[in-house]
């Protein structure tokens, strides 16, 4: 078998496939493409990629489809969907259906490099898992370490509900660590709006890397947490209590808590 | 021409009075010329009496050439044709017509037959009985003849001459005819004057009837058929010039209010096709643009990296990226308006809302001298909404109303009371089964949006589906078959084919049968099958009555919105703030109200300004 490239992108636009593969060059990654589909499948099927990069809407069938496809065949591949069409519905889906990441058209080039960054370290640290438990850790499943009663949107964000109209937000375990070393947060300020799906924060690191968190929930800010402001280090800490963001009252609980992840679940 | 209602009524006015008229003269002409008559006669047997005691002097002394000269003497006046006397055998003894004098007259003579009619002449004859109306020839005028009789009395048989004896009764007869050609005369003439005066009152009447059907009946109607068919060609903003307190204008008011009321609903309605329309355009347009879009950022922003070392692309690079980031925010709003999310709604106090919406604006307003006078009903009950779309509306509002103030400020008026309005035409039915309890909701097919009721029609061997509006009262239905619907037809559930038929009733309108829908909770909604007609009943919602809704009115007294305007303030992208706007402001504003199940519509005046009507549910259908 040769050696795999790093990352398949599938899009039917050559421009943004010419667009990726040039960008992750920056990167040093190996870029594999395809046009449709279809060709994405044969190439999954064919060989493993690291990371997938793929459009949400094909002339021949929707990215979702990839997501289905790895988590039917149980492959490790970390799936990041992208779409000109982002919506609140695509980007919520897409990481409830097990996707990594989403990243709304169009994209800058620091955006997308970050989201890949974000990947291979995860990716990294499953490797490591799986070394260090070879037997416990069966497939492709990594556990994040999220406290009961916790809910989260992906592997990102987690929101907590402390009592009926009152919900804490932040940022999962797991994706700290996917980070470098968070230097600024940029937060929202009280009374502000925030959808569930869209960037509610902005993690700025070492390398001038930025890094995005989806909120997990839509609702209206009454609280940020000033401590984690002042110390970022915080969030690294103790990601799940004192590093929490923002209190919101939540606009939709019952519908949108539907996209969540709860601790409980045993999926990604 | 007779088609005309007021040519009808004109008709009807002038024969009622023809009628009245023509019975008034018949009458009046008849008692007229009977009293001309019984005048005639009085004066005839006055006369008769007159002549008999001039001559009776003469007569006892027998002096015959007096006699007949008197007689002549009377007989040359106007008016009397002939004076004579006949003796008891019927003998003419004097005559002012002097040929006749000694001949004998005929018994069945009309002057005679008053006595002789029966064998044995009378002797004695009553007033009335003495004058008689005749014709001597059919073609020659009237004429009255009087006939006293002359009776035995104790100086005649005691005379002299002794020409009469003492047993005789009567001794002869004077007759008088009278020519009646002048009474006649004057009959035509009265009769003449009637007919005249007829004919001009029934001309005069006729006239000014007609003169004020038109001013009052077949202006007025002529108008509102003009204005009827102004509005079936789609002009539904004609309205009647009606400015007066009876039925017609009252009408005309009704028929401007009832125009008023379609073009609003009819607005709404075209304002919700258009926002889906332009919301699926705006996410495809979004999709297109975001495709290119990306390209140029991620070669912008991957040079602007490369080229790290040399600040002269820099620069330039940068303008690049940032404004294809600005283009990538334009179209994530052009997304989100289209979006429009669904609302999140809760119980709250509208006041405290637009107290919120104002405490936003507060200090932009005051700067702009605007002041904000609120007047709102107490004890307002608390409304099922979505606080933050609804604060977004108000707050839109205030701002709209700031912009139309002219630089020395003004007041706007912000009220709110509670209203009860009709559910017809707004409840939907959101769930409805068979009576297997399989559901009849397709939500496949939407009519207006909403998944309609389906039913399974089976007729004449074929079968289809019909889809019925889901909305009480509005009658949007769809009956997409291959086929008439006969009368055999058979309406089933598509799942389990029950009929659902309601077996006892018939359509009171058509007499089609009628579907009965089970509604989950609340009664059953029955609908006619026929699609001509448009009956529809839900018992559960008709005794639930009128609903309750919050009205709001923001009022500005700003410069107005021009007519030309006004039915397009509410479309995506139209601003008549030029450069400041970007012309979504009112249309988010009506998609949310309408999100809301509530009415937006505005009423406004140039230089006066804008009244925007805001009427919200109190409760939301679940």
């Amino acid at each position: 078998m040769k050696k795999n490239a790093d990352i398949l992108v599938i899009d039917d636009e050559q421009v943004i496939i010419d667009a990726v593969v040039k960008i992750c060059a920056l990167d040093n990654y190996s870029v594999d493409t395809a046009l449709t589909m279809k060709t994405g499948f044969e190439k999954i099927s064919k060989s493993n990629y690291p990371i997938i990069l793929s459009d949400i809407m094909m002339p021949d069938g929707d990215g979702f489809e990839i997501l289905d496809e790895i988590r039917n065949k149980n492959i490790a591949s970390l799936v990041i969907m992208m779409s000109g069409y982002s919506t609140v519905e695509n980007a919520v889906n897409s990481l409830y259906k097990g996707a990594l990441d989403f990243i709304p058209k169009p994209f800058t080039v620091d955006e997308l490099l970050s989201s890949l960054f974000r990947a291979k370290n995860y990716q990294a640290i499953r490797e490591k898992q799986k070394q260090a438990y070879p037997k416990k850790f069966n497939g492709e499943v990594l556990y994040v370490t999220c406290p009961s009663k916790y809910a989260r949107l992906g592997y990102s964000a987690w929101m907590f509900q402390e009592r009926e109209g009152s919900v804490l937000i932040g940022v999962c375990d797991l994706f700290v660590k996917t980070v470098d070393q968070i230097q600024e947060i940029e937060l929202f300020n009280h009374d502000d709006e925030i959808a569930q799906g869209i960037s509610c924060a902005t993690f700025k690191c070492s390398n001038d890397r930025s890094h995005k968190i989806l909120a997990p929930l839509s609702g209206r800010i009454v609280e940020v947490n000033d401590k984690i402001k002042n110390n970022p280090n915080l969030i690294e800490k103790d990601p799940y209590f004192e590093g929490w963001l923002y209190r919101i009252i939540p606009a939709n609980f019952d519908y949108e808590t539907k996209y969540l992840i709860t601790s409980s679940s045993e999926k990604l | 021409m007779f088609n005309q209602i007021g040519v009808r009524l004109i008709f009807v006015v002038a024969l009622t009075s023809l009628i009245i008229i023509g019975v008034f003269a018949y009458f009046n002409i008849k008692s007229q010329s009977s009293s001309l008559l019984s005048e005639v006669e009085r004066n005839a047997n006055q006369l008769g009496e007159t002549v008999i005691s001039s001559t009776r002097y003469d007569m006892l002394l027998n002096q015959r050439e007096r006699i007949q000269q008197v007689i002549t003497t009377i007989g040359e006046q106007p008016g009397i044709r002939n004076v004579r006397i006949l003796n008891k055998v019927g003998i003419i003894i004097y005559s002012s017509d002097t040929t006749s004098i000694n001949k004998m007259v005929d018994k069945k003579a009309e002057s005679c037959y008053v006595c002789h009619a029966a064998n044995q002449p009378l002797e004695k004859i009553s007033i009335t009985e003495r004058t008689r109306i005749y014709r001597l020839h059919p073609d020659s005028s009237r004429v009255l003849g009087i006939i006293i009789p002359i009776y035995n009395e104790k100086s005649c048989w005691q005379a002299e001459c002794h020409a009469h004896p003492k047993n005789q009764k009567v001794l002869g007869v004077l007759d008088v005819t009278i020519s009646l050609a002048e009474v006649d005369k004057r009959i035509v003439k009265s009769e003449l004057d009637i007919v005249i005066f007829a004919i001009v009152a029934i001309i005069a009447v006729g006239f000014s009837i007609g003169l004020f059907i038109k001013k009052w009946v077949s202006k007025p109607v002529k108008n509102l058929l003009y204005a009827t068919k102004q509005v079936s060609e789609g002009n539904l903003n004609y309205s009647i010039n009606a400015s007066g307190k009876d039925e017609i204008s009252k009408l005309g008011m009704s028929f401007n209010n009832m125009t008023k009321k379609l073009s609003e609903a009819r607005m709404q309605l075209f304002q919700t096709d258009k926002m889906a329309s332009l919301g699926r355009l705006a996410a495809g347009v979004a999709h297109e643009i975001n495709n290119p879009l990306t390209g140029v950022l991620t070669y912008s922003s991957f040079l602007l990296k490369r080229t790290k070392d040399n600040p002269e692309f820099q620069e330039d690079l940068k303008v690049i990226v940032r404004e294809t980031i600005r283009s990538r925010e334009i179209v994530k709003s052009l997304l989100d308006f289209a979006r429009q999310s669904v609302p999140k709604k809760n119980e709250a106090d509208l006041v405290e809302i637009i107290d919120k919406a104002i405490a936003v604006l507060d200090k932009q307003l005051s700067l702009k001298k605007i002041k904000i006078i609120k007047q709102f009903d107490t004890n307002l009950p608390k409304i099922t909404i979505d606080s933050n779309q609804i604060e977004q509306v108000f707050i839109n509002l205030f701002v709209n109303a700031a912009d139309a103030m002219e630089k020395n400020g003004g007041n706007i008026i912000v009220s709110a009371q509670q209203l009860s309005l009709s559910p017809f035409g707004i409840i939907q039915v959101k769930k409805a089964t068979c009576r297997k309890r399989h559901s009849l909701i397709d939500n496949e097919y939407k009519i207006d949006g909403l998944p309609a009721l389906k039913v399974k029609v089976i007729s004449g061997g074929k079968e289809g589906i019909i889809h019925l509006d889901p909305v009480y009262g509005k009658h949007h239905n769809f009956f997409d078959l291959d086929f008439s619907i006969g009368k055999d037809a058979k309406f089933v559930c598509p799942e389990c084919n029950t009929s659902i038929v309601n077996p006892d009733k018939v359509c009171p309108i058509c007499g089609l049968p009628i579907l009965d829908f089970e509604v989950e909770g609340q009664g059953i909604y029955e609908v006619c099958s026929s699609v001509n007609s448009n009956w529809e009943k839900w018992d559960f919602v008709d005794s639930t009555g009128l609903r309750p809704y919050i009205e709001v009115k923001v009022k500005d007294t700003g410069i107005g919105i021009s007519k030309e305007d006004l039915p397009n303030i509410f479309d995506p992208f139209f601003s008549t703030k030029g450069q400041k706007g970007n012309g979504l402001g009112l249309a988010v504003i009506w998609g949310i109200i309408d999100n809301h199940n509530g009415t937006i519509t505005v009423d406004s005046e140039l230089n006066k300004g804008t009244t925007f009507t805001i009427r919200l549910p109190l409760t939301q259908q679940r």
